[in-house]
């Protein structure tokens, strides 16, 4: 049943460019893959790991920012500056690893804020390098591609591929202990497990596909700016997680997918629509405290459930309708 | 030879002792008894020795080697595994998966990205050997959060056996047990190797002093009394300290 519906989406995803009416909706599907893999990114630390960071965005603009440096200011290949990207980001990520996992809980969300502020701040304020608030633009040939169609393939198939190894990582011992240190760190430690590098481990694996969102977020907006990198940003994706189902594989993109529809299609009728992306947060956290993937599993189980004991009642009824 | 000795161990938080100058030896394959009232430092000690807590004066040497600085995971890989008085298990996993966990630590697989887990036949079958140790191998499949109390407290003991430890350390495993769930426990004690050295807490009398070879009692968090079963029963100090209560 599982294998069928991921089938299912799978094949609508591979579809669903030429079942949109325009570009329009084409860039926001893929602002959506986008925007999922973020998100997928904080599942990783906060959902899997148990680690809730603020700063995330700092990851997304450091590796955006430094495809737009390497690829528009300096002239390299779009490639060499993918390259240039995955390494700083995730070096990024190894170094304020080291500092934020110094703390936990309410420090650790602190901590990932500041140090995702002080990269909003360098890029804001270091104007020779990252053109301050006016941010850096990309023309042609310094992206992978302007073309909507193959930048969404591109996109899926980036996401795709997390997904399954991401996939393979959970089930993995590896995996296995990133959540048994989220759920009972001082067990893991009793049992030979080294929690710190443990964390470390997830923190850094948060931090490349974080990096890896931010090279695709500077390919489909050509455009990078201080705001990609804002805590406003981090505490979307935060939302995203929650919202679609914290410490689920799937759930986040499913998060991904309501933020950015009300951001991109709610916006077009009301300029309120802040407003009602809080209304429906708070409807998914009453509702559906699970976020809306496990909380529709299990409202359709729920739904099956009742359906399976109300037929062998319905027919004996209509066997024996004195029954009633 | 012996297995752990503590060496003038302290433990202070701020001004409070918790555990003064604590001296004593435990030989391989001893069964030692730690008691005290409540408050004496026992679970204190135990977290000192399992390395939870750093101890503010004194040294910890297993096996002759010190490992006062060592944390805790490092300690776990030299032989230490513990059981706790408030239960710690994964209570969303299953208890094959919780001792496959625990028998995962002391290897370096645990550090593969890649791979199943639960498709790796050689940790499920060490897994349901030491569950049937334990009588939980009909229940393996079963989530831990839809277990007894009793089973849990059994598969506590589960995850430490499944360390393969040189010395274990058993903090209160009959506590909150009914009558018949303690006979279950207390058999599956006396079941164990003689090799394996261990340190109980244990409030039972009964069960206890049938357990232990020797005994320290603690009051305080000083050593009151240390020597064999017999001895430390016949002390008047004891019976003062614990065994009037």
């Amino acid at each position: 049943m599982k294998s069928a519906v991921l089938f299912f989406l799978t094949a609508i995803a591979c579809i669903l460019p030429f079942l949109l009416p325009g570009n329009f909706y084409l860039g926001i599907a893929t602002q959506i893959l986008v925007y999922g893999l973020f998100a997928v990114s904080v599942n990783i630390l906060a959902g899997y790991g148990g680690m809730v960071s603020l700063g995330h965005a700092g990851f997304l603009g450091v590796a955006a920012y430094t495809y737009a440096v390497t690829s528009g200011t300096y002239g390299f290949s779009p490639w060499t500056a993918v390259g240039a990207a995955l390494v700083i980001g995730t070096a990024t990520a190894a170094v304020f690893g080291l500092i934020a996992l110094r703390t936990s809980g309410l420090s650790f969300l602190m901590i990932t804020l500041a140090l995702g502020q002080i990269v909003w701040g360098v890029a804001f304020r270091y104007t020779d390098l990252t053109n301050g608030d006016n941010g850096i633009s990309l023309g042609r040939g310094t992206v992978i591609s302007s073309d909507p169609l193959t930048l969404y393939y591109v996109c899926l198939a980036v996401l795709a591929c997390v997904m399954i190894l991401l996939a393979a990582f959970i089930r993995s011992p590896l995996g296995a202990a990133v959540k048994g240190v989220r759920d009972q760190p001082r067990r893991m430690s009793t049992l030979g497990y080294n929690t710190w590098t443990i964390r470390y481990i997830a923190y850094i694996v948060s931090g490349f596909v974080a990096t890896v969102s931010g090279i695709l977020y500077v390919q489909i907006f050509q455009f990078i700016s201080p705001h990609a990198l804002s805590l406003t940003v981090s505490s979307e994706a935060v939302l995203m997680v929650i919202a679609g189902g914290i410490g689920t594989l799937f759930g986040p993109l499913f998060g991904a997918g309501v933020v950015v529809l009300l951001k991109n299609v709610a916006s077009a009728y009301t300029d309120r629509w802040p407003t009602l992306l809080g209304c429906i947060f708070l409807f998914i956290i009453i509702a559906m405290p699970e976020g809306l993937l496990p909380g529709t599993r299990r409202i359709l189980a729920g739904l099956a459930s009742a359906l399976r004991k109300g037929a062998p009642r319905t027919a004996s009824l209509q066997q024996n309708p004195r029954a009633r | 030879m012996s297995a752990l000795e503590l060496h003038n161990l302290s433990k202070s938080f701020g001004g409070l002792h918790v555990i003064s100058d604590v001296s004593f030896k435990v030989m391989e394959g001893e069964r030692r008894l730690i008691l005290g009232p409540n408050g004496a430092g026992k679970t204190t000690l135990f977290n000192l020795i399992a390395g939870d807590l750093a101890p503010s004066r004194g040294t910890i040497s297993l096996a002759g080697e010190d490992v006062s600085e060592l944390p805790t995971s490092r300690r776990a890989a030299r032989g230490i595994g513990r059981t706790f008085q408030i239960l710690t298990l994964f209570g969303g996993e299953t208890v094959l998966r919780n001792v496959v966990l625990a028998s995962l630590g002391r290897t370096s697989k645990r550090w593969r990205p890649l791979g199943s887990l639960d498709a790796d036949q050689e940790f499920r079958a060490s897994a349901m050997e030491i569950l049937r140790t334990v009588m939980l191998d009909h229940i393996a499949e079963k989530c831990v959060s839809e277990t007894s109390y009793g089973e849990r407290r059994r598969l506590e003991i589960a995850m430490a056996l499944a360390q393969q430890p040189r010395l274990l350390l058993l903090d209160e495993p009959l506590a909150g047990l009914s009558k018949e769930e303690r006979k279950g426990v207390e058999g599956l004690l006396n079941g164990l190797p003689r090799s394996l050295t261990i340190i109980m807490i244990e409030h039972d009398m009964d069960v206890a002093l049938a357990f232990a070879d020797r005994i320290a009692l603690l009051q305080n968090g000083k050593l009151l009394v240390d020597g064999s079963r017999d001895d430390v029963i016949a002390d008047p100090r004891t019976k003062e300290a614990y065994l009037a209560e």
